[in-house]
């Protein structure tokens, strides 16, 4: 059993609560709020006005750049402003406000269940439906897909690594997906080999989802060049690196980007918004997230519109559990503490996990006793406790040559820390210190 | 006894021998410098602070020593009379410079500013200000976790329990910067220490639009701009909904004071007021102590929402 | 349901603590512990009780009353500490001399830096050899294990096996070869010595259980009894087998405890793997260098000491390898 080579962590899965959960639809909100910033990049400019009445799948913002998405309306309704609105960390985020009516779509998007096989498509024609669909990658970067697809110039695509992993404790809806919708993703990732114009697919997928590992071996074996590579259990394995070193075993340089080793890595709801975007004229209008925790009363697997709001998804899975200390946006590794559920789910929002206030607290941090365990537990290779010292006495440079830029924010190292001591957070702090002085740095040169 | 004797000579010997090497290689190796540097230097606080923007004191001696006129070098910890003393050693004129005092520009007290969460990370205002809004959800107030605390080198800084807010103690602050640095949300502020310390300060820099800076703190400058309508000095502008005094334009009347609805407004280090029944009902004890925004709970008259368009 | 609670990811836990670790090394050196008290009775127990008792007592008073911080005992270092200071005395040493040997580890080892985590040496080596230079007759005056006659302090005494092993190397008298103890004997723990080094197969046990829950990893332990063993096989002298005097070698003396349990101490031992293995070859190279030439007949304490004070240069210059980091 494959897996990668460098450090990494075991928590506890906890899928137990929200797997197999069908993925049941989330009903339509009575107003909804499409936030402009769903993707990494400049925010989409709004294509639509005041007053204005849309249909399901209609353009509501275009990509703001190169790094940017397209925005189609969730819903039928009337836009009722465009304005800001406060996101669950009480940010500032530019949004379009719109009225629900009804539930009318554009006529040219395929409603129907059927799966549709064939395809006929040039590259090029797959990687402008794909941008026209404004899909991003739905494993939490939300890195504009159809960038990846494009390799910079001098640059060779050998091989797609599909990300089936779900590492992050508690999340279940990848796995659910492939559970149900395995032949469209199957579909997705012969669309994206033809885009690439490569022959080699893999598909990771951790052992703990073992009827999903069968479900797509069983679906590959029909396939050309589509192979099932099951992995061991170890965080950060959906990391993007780590993923191409379980599946691969080549190493992505530091600083480089996957094209380099000739890979490129796209997450399993991303191949499935592929397929429907491509095959079935959808665009990303929906994504499925989980909504789970140990005192909620019906966790599973939910369809929401972007645009619903949180409250309501949490509402559908039995309201907000009377001992809540925390709820995070995402997995409990990488994800996000929120301070509201009123925030409307988007492209990101994979997850909503309720934790007790008794899980909720960080333990007092004791002095580091110099175990080696952060060490030994990174998955990039670097010493966390050198690190967070360094940021706690803002020596940036010293930093910069420890390659503190290389942290993935996997948590590993706090995680394991038996001493409890806050080490990510001090590294991340120094990382955006960094990256803002190398920034600067570059600028300079450049002049 | 010869044993002594000769172990005493060896000893001696030997150091003697030591020290014409040592005394010879530094001779040979030593740096030219100009000797005012050391003189400067001497003056100089010796806090290695970097308030006045050279790496050190030594810096900041080996600048004024090259420079042909003290313009622009000051020691912002010494001030004027440590200048002075430069001045003489060097032969040139010092340049008066206003004394500065750290503001803290948020009155964001916790009666006024509700708790929204409760932070559970790192106590640093600059890991929490990358996190999210803060506890309260003024995304423009002060964080509470003294980062600017901790910077202080000169211990001018102190963390009130009550208000969770820093407090400046005007004493032994000497305006080197650091805390302006070190604050992630630019709160703090260097101005103009004023005639007797007395100036007029926006305790606020919530950008937001009235309702919402109402909404999440009691005392934000909702940018209605009544203070800049009453200033007859031109000293007030109001610009992305807060309001700002130039320390350089006002004369101290303090009637933008009494007009602010919010109480964002404060008056530091004046006397109290003569008691007018009216008027001392409504700002008592903001007017007597200086920083500390000690009257969060003054209360307003009238809903100033609409207001809030002219900015 | 009251304010959420806002943090930094990772919201997850491993559940691992410091306490932990502590407790599971005292459970490790357990085995190690009965099989002292069952070879030398009443002064195993009587020397351990004081000299655990006195580290925790020292470790509070000073972290209360000088260095005015609130007292970590909870941790069970001191604990450990104490423990670990009792398994290098030997059983029959006045009290009096265990209780200093407790304030040298406690506060000049460890709390002199500024407590758990600080110290560059380990708390318990500093207390051993500082007893062992200032007090040199009562700490090489090994009583003979299973002699269960009489009070602790009048038991009787004897060399160890290491006293015979470096006249035989040293001096080349190989007819002390029959003073060493049969191999087995030196396994289970017939032998003399320090309290808690003599039976080789429950440190062992002990050892290997730690390695197993991950409290430490192979590398120390593996490079240092490697190292001493190679150095066993090219230094054997005449009178011995090479295989003989390589099992006497790992046997007898501290190497065991040395390499499980004082070696691997956190603090004072390199973070990545590599300079794991460093620190253990010169340990092991260290050990043999003292055991073979030098005045003392067991050199362990000095020889992890000496690497104590390489960590932190270890630790500087030997980086884990990064995440596609080109070989050169």
């Amino acid at each position: 059993m494959k897996t990668f080579r460098i450090g990494g962590v075991h928590p506890h899965d906890n899928k137990i609560y929200s797997a197999h959960q069908p993925i049941t639809e989330c009903p339509l909100p009575e107003k909804a709020i499409i936030p402009l910033v769903q993707h990494i990049g400049a925010p989409a400019q709004p294509v639509v006005e005041k007053g204005q009445k849309v249909k399901v799948g209609e353009l509501l913002a275009k990509a703001g750049g190169f790094v940017s998405a397209n925005i189609h309306s969730p819903f039928s309704g009337t836009i009722t402003k465009i304005d800001s609105t406060i996101d669950a960390w009480g940010m500032r985020m530019p949004a379009i406000f719109m009225d629900v009516e009804g539930n009318e779509w554009l006529e040219t998007i395929d409603r129907t269940p059927d799966v549709i096989r064939e395809f006929n498509l040039e590259p090029k024609e797959i990687i402008d439906r794909i941008a026209e669909a404004g899909i991003v990658g739905l494993g939490g970067a939300c890195f504009p897909t159809q960038v990846k697809l494009m390799p910079p110039p001098g640059k060779k695509a050998e091989v797609l690594v599909v990300n089936g992993v779900e590492c992050e404790p508690y999340l279940t809806c990848d796995h659910q997906l492939l559970l149900e919708h395995g032949e469209e993703i199957m579909i997705g990732i012969q669309l994206l080999m033809r885009a690439l114009n490569i022959q080699k697919a893999v598909i990771g997928i951790e052992m703990n989802k073992p009827d999903a590992i069968a479900r797509m071996q069983e679906l590959a074996a029909k396939t050309l060049g589509v192979e099932v590579c099951p992995l061991k259990l170890k965080y950060p394995q959906g990391g993007e690196k780590q993923l191409i070193d379980a599946c691969i075993g080549r190493q992505v340089p530091s600083g480089a980007l996957p094209i380099e080793v000739g890979a490129v890595v796209d997450n399993v709801a991303t191949i499935y918004a592929v397929y429907e975007a491509v095959q079935k004229h959808k665009p990303l209008i929906s994504r499925v997230m989980t909504v789970t925790g140990k005192s909620l009363k019906k966790p599973g697997n939910y369809l929401v519109r972007f645009g619903t709001p949180l409250s309501q998804v949490v509402e559908l899975a039995g309201g907000v559990p009377e001992d809540t200390g925390k709820i995070i946006g995402g997995g409990p590794m990488m994800g996000r503490a929120m301070t509201n559920i009123d925030m409307p789910a988007n492209k990101r929002t994979s997850g909503l996990l309720f934790l007790p206030e008794a899980e909720s607290r960080r333990v007092e941090p004791e002095n580091c006793i110099r175990c080696g365990k952060c060490v030994s537990a990174c998955p990039m290779g670097l010493e966390p406790y050198l690190l967070a010292k360094q940021a706690e006495l803002q020596m940036w440079d010293e930093m910069e040559q420890h390659d503190v830029m290389d942290c993935i924010d996997c948590g590993c190292c706090l995680f394991t820390c038996p001493s409890h001591r806050p080490l990510l957070d001090y590294i991340r702090m120094g990382k955006a210190q960094v990256g803002g002085i190398i920034r600067a740095r570059q600028a300079a040169q450049k002049k | 006894m010869d044993l002594i004797l000769i172990a005493l000579l060896v000893l001696g010997i030997t150091g003697l021998v030591a020290a014409l090497l040592l005394y010879g290689i530094a001779q040979k190796f030593k740096v030219e410098e100009d000797p005012r540097i050391d003189l400067v230097q001497e003056v100089l606080p010796g806090a290695n602070c970097g308030g006045c923007g050279f790496a050190g004191c030594r810096a900041l001696a080996e600048a004024c020593v090259k420079a042909t006129s003290l313009d622009g070098l000051l020691c912002p910890v010494g001030g004027a009379p440590t200048m002075e003393k430069v001045g003489a050693i060097l032969g040139m004129e010092a340049v008066a410079a206003d004394p500065k005092v750290a503001v803290v520009r948020c009155n964001g007290v916790c009666e006024a500013r509700p708790r929204t969460s409760e932070y559970d990370g790192v106590r640093s205002c600059r890991i929490e200000h990358s996190l999210y809004v803060g506890e309260t959800a003024c995304p423009f107030g002060c964080l509470g976790c003294g980062d600017c605390v901790a910077a202080c080198q000169f211990g001018a800084l102190s963390m009130d329990p009550k208000t969770g807010l820093p407090v400046v103690d005007e004493e032994k602050c000497t305006a080197c910067g650091k805390c302006v640095k070190a604050c992630p949300r630019n709160i703090i502020e260097l101005r103009k220490k004023g005639p007797k310390g007395r100036r007029m300060v926006v305790e606020c820099v919530n950008k937001d639009k009235g309702a919402v800076a109402r909404k999440a703190c009691l005392n934000a400058c909702i940018g209605c701009a009544k203070c800049q309508k009453e200033c007859a000095f031109d000293a007030i502008t109001v610009e992305n909904n807060v309001a700002y005094i130039d320390p350089e334009k006002c004369r101290l009347c303090r009637k933008c004071e009494a007009v602010c609805p919010t109480g964002a407004i404060h008056a530091v280090n004046f006397p109290p007021r003569p008691a007018k029944p009216a008027e001392s009902a409504a700002k008592p004890a903001a007017t007597t102590v200086q920083n500390t925004p000690s009257n969060p709970n003054t209360p307003i008259e009238k809903p100033i929402e609409k207001k809030e368009e002219q900015a | 349901m009251n304010k959420l609670i806002v943090a930094p990811a990772p919201h997850v836990h491993s559940g691992d603590s410091v306490r932990r670790n502590m407790l599971l090394v005292i459970v490790a050196l357990l085995p190690a512990y009965i099989m002292s008290v069952v070879a030398f009775g009443w002064g195993a127990l009587i020397t351990a009780c004081i000299s655990i008792a006195a580290c925790v007592l020292f470790e509070w008073l000073i972290a209360k009353y000088i260095l005015k911080t609130q007292p970590t005992i909870g941790d069970c270092s001191a604990i450990l500490t104490g423990l670990l200071l009792a398994f290098n005395l030997p059983s029959n040493l006045p009290w009096w001399i265990v209780v200093i040997g407790a304030l040298l580890a406690i506060g000049v080892g460890k709390m002199s830096f500024g407590g758990l985590g600080q110290n560059p040496f380990n708390p318990a080596l500093v207390g051993r050899v500082f007893l062992l230079i200032s007090f040199p007759v009562q700490m090489t005056t090994w009583p003979r294990p299973l002699s269960f006659a009489g009070s602790y302090v009048d038991a009787e005494t004897g060399a160890t096996p290491l006293a015979a092993m470096k006249q035989i190397v040293k001096n080349g008298q190989s007819d002390m070869v029959s003073q060493l103890p049969d191999l087995w004997d030196a396994f289970i723990g017939r032998m003399g010595g320090s309290l808690g080094e003599v039976c080789a197969l429950a440190l062992l046990v002990g050892g290997v259980f730690l390695i197993c829950m991950r409290v430490i990893t192979w590398h120390i332990p593996v490079s240092i009894l490697a190292t001493m063993a190679l150095f066993a096989c090219i230094g054997c002298p005449e009178g011995m087998t090479a295989g003989q005097y390589v099992a006497y070698t790992l046997l007898t003396g501290g190497a065991m405890l040395g390499a499980f349990f004082m070696a691997t101490d956190y603090v004072t031992s390199p973070m990545t793997a590599w300079g794991k293995i460093i620190f253990g070859i010169g340990i092991g190279f260290i050990v043999m260098v003292i055991r073979t030439w030098g005045a003392y007949p067991e050199g362990m304490s000095f020889a992890i000491l000496i690497m104590n004070a390489v960590t932190p240069l270890l630790n500087m210059y030997i980086r884990p390898k990064r995440f596609g980091e080109k070989k050169k």
